[in-house]
């Protein structure tokens, strides 16, 4: 009996809307595309100019700050950083890092006010929290397809796709974090006679700091990964070379990359925790 | 008039006019929920509160006091009545005004401080007067004040969870008392401090008073420190303010017996006062009469010595009956010759506990003052006997 009902195009239907949206946002999505791109390579390239031991020395002493003046970090750092600079990675590593880096950007800049917006808001919770559902349960190599349509091949769809796959979690920490802010506290900032940005700014931001910098950490490692992923529309970057030893089947060029994308992610990940910790 | 409140209700639940209605029908609270649904917070309170007074909400936990004191700056949305400040009425005014109406004329004091751990003790006690829009230098100045009041002057720069629950709410009151406010709402403000610190935030709470002759309306579930604070007290049950009056009037004539129950365990010697124990004194007029009057009066009365007065009641001292028959022996004619003038004195308003101390190592009766005018004295007798009236619960706590 199944059987009898046709198959529903929904394929069809999605490709139509994948073309259509790229016709009509063309205006848009090619200035994105030209600009943005510029930036990217340009950032990267600079990057890659500056003499990699002022990079791993600016590294350590980051890391000796950040963690509380201990050595432990910024041993690693520097192990690590020299250790990829020795593999010959080391342009990949930076491409990688502004690829991360943008991507977690765009993310952290437009997930903060949709959190606030579903804190603020049970509809809006009602309407944005499926969105995120599915936005983090596709898989992630399905967005490469439409982020290529939209912006062709290179890093400007890798930073389109990292940026839908990794955003909910910021988005899911701030709504969290502003939800979690006590009645009291609340009550006590609208017994003094705040406005609502008042509130806001001074009392509910800064009490869900921590839990939003643990969306932020959490979106900046999904970044990371995504990063690698995109290698394969082209975004350059440590991925790429996974992405060829693979098709050689070379183990030893493959986890040698690899090993680059772990040092990578451990620093950057100690780095957004120890942030939150502050003093 | 600070505060005047109107039949200020607040039903929660969905079916609001409905349980409003059946609410103006007598139904009870058990009734309205059971056909409605809704649960009523606060059930009609009309009250009034004078300027520089301290008018205590009391009542269990249920009660709807932390309601009502929320209907008071609107935290809660009322769902009918009216509050009345400096006669403008809080329940129906615009946000703007509202918002105006928290930021100058009341503040609040929360039961668990409702400090912002990440701002200093300093950046606490300004944050109203930050959401005011005050330039920095002045508002660290006013906060620093506020702090030296409470006494905190040397901890501005500490973090709240550096401090003990007890300096905590001293800075949640030099918050509140910043904005120099006309109203300060205090909910439950000292329940969570631990019993001996809590004595110690209640004196020195009522100290502040003195000084700053502030409206407060302190919202507490501690018959004990209801009694100890309050000008006024009113009592609550089940969203309804059930008495109103001055903590003698509660204890001494309770409404019903709700209140009753509520009062039984008392520790009376905290409240009654002079004033309750004190009987009419036998005096001499040192004007006019002279030791032979004064004699008499005392043998007549069975006393052993007299309050010698002035004119207008004036307390000048007291004379002994040996004393006077030695002047009358040896024909001294005035009584200000022979009278003792430092005598044991209490106020009329004084709690029984501390006249204690004083009537145990005085061998004359204590003298009961008003302004300087004698009212009354009291026996030893008088004071054990008050202690004694309908009291077990000294025995327990001994």
């Amino acid at each position: 009996m199944l059987d009898n009902i046709p198959q529903i195009p929904v394929a069809e239907w999605i490709d139509d809307g994948v073309d259509n949206i790229t016709d009509w946002f063309s205006f848009i999505f090619n200035p994105i595309q030209d600009g943005f791109g510029w930036l990217l390579d340009t950032s990267a390239e600079y990057l890659a100019m500056v003499p990699p031991f002022i990079i791993i020395i600016l590294v350590a002493l980051i890391a000796f700050f950040l963690s509380g003046k201990k050595f432990g970090l910024a041993a690693f750092s520097i192990v690590g950083l020299i250790f990829i600079h020795n593999q010959e990675l080391w342009e990949q590593l930076m491409f990688t890092f502004t690829l991360v880096f943008y991507a977690s950007l765009i993310s952290v800049i437009v997930g903060i006010p949709f959190g606030i917006l579903m804190s603020k808001s049970n509809i809006a919770q009602n309407i944005i929290t499926p969105v995120l559902d599915f936005m983090q349960t596709m898989p992630a190599f399905v967005y490469l397809i439409p982020a290529v349509a939209f912006f062709g091949i290179g890093m400007v769809p890798g930073v389109f796709a990292s940026f839908v796959f990794a955003t909910p979690p910021v988005v899911r920490f701030t709504n969290l974090g502003i939800r979690q802010v006590s009645d009291e506290l609340v009550e006590a900032s609208d017994a003094f006679g705040t406005t609502g940005s008042q509130k806001l700014f001074k009392v509910e931001l800064p009490m869900a700091k921590t839990t939003i910098m643990a969306g932020v950490n959490q979106t900046v490692m999904l970044s990371l990964s995504m990063v690698v992923i995109a290698s394969m529309i082209g975004a350059p970057g440590l991925g790429r070379d996974v992405l060829s030893a693979l098709q050689r089947a070379e183990a030893g060029t493959g986890f040698v990359a690899g090993f680059g994308i772990v040092i990578l992610a451990i620093i950057i990940d100690r780095f957004t925790q120890s942030l939150n910790k502050g003093k | 008039m600070p505060i005047k409140v109107e039949n200020l209700s607040k039903i929660f639940g969905k079916k609001t006019k409905e349980a409003t209605r059946l609410l103006d029908e007598g139904y009870s609270k058990e009734d309205i929920l059971e056909k409605t649904g809704c649960t009523v917070g606060v059930n009609r309170a009309t009250f009034e509160v004078e300027e520089g007074e301290v008018f205590v909400i009391m009542g269990l936990s249920g009660s709807g006091k932390s309601t009502l004191v929320r209907l008071l700056n609107r935290l809660i949305e009322p769902t009918e009545g009216s509050v009345e400040i400096d006669g403008q009425n809080l329940a129906t005014m615009n946000k703007e005004d509202l918002r105006e109406i928290r930021r100058t004329k009341m503040s609040m004091v929360f039961q668990r401080f409702a400090l912002f751990p990440f701002r200093s003790v300093r950046e606490n006690a300004e944050f109203g007067l930050e959401i005011q829009g005050m330039e920095k230098e002045e508002r660290s100045q006013k906060a620093e004040e506020a702090l030296e009041l409470v006494g905190l002057g040397g901890y501005v720069e500490q973090l709240p969870s550096q401090l003990s629950g007890g300096m905590q709410q001293r800075v949640g009151l030099a918050r509140a008392l910043a904005n120099d406010p006309e109203v300060l709402l205090m909910d439950e403000a000292f329940s969570a401090l631990d019993p001996l610190i809590r004595k110690d935030m209640q004196d020195e709470l009522l100290d502040l008073q003195e000084k700053m002759q502030k409206t407060i309306v302190f919202i507490t579930h501690d018959l004990d420190e209801a009694l100890r604070i309050g000008d006024r007290i009113a009592l609550m049950k089940d969203g309804s303010i059930v008495q109103i009056g001055s903590p003698e009037e509660i204890l001494t004539n309770p409404a019903n017996d709700y209140v009753e129950k509520f009062v039984e365990d008392v520790d009376r010697s905290k409240v009654l006062t002079a004033e309750h124990i004190m009987k009419r004194p036998e005096t001499v007029d040192y004007d006019k009469h002279g030791p032979r009057v004064a004699l008499e009066r005392m043998r007549e009365q069975g006393l052993s010595s007299i309050f010698v007065t002035d004119r207008s009641r004036n307390l000048k001292g007291y004379v002994t009956a040996d004393e006077a028959r030695q002047a009358r022996e040896s024909g001294i004619e005035k009584l200000s010759e022979i009278m003792k003038t430092e005598v044991p004195t209490v106020d009329k308003d004084t709690q029984i506990q501390d006249i204690f101390n004083i009537i145990h190592d005085s061998p004359v009766p204590v003298a009961v003052t008003e302004d300087g005018k004698l009212r009354g004295i009291i026996v030893r007798g008088a004071v054990i006997a008050a202690l004694a009236d309908g009291n077990e619960v000294d025995a327990d706590d001994a």
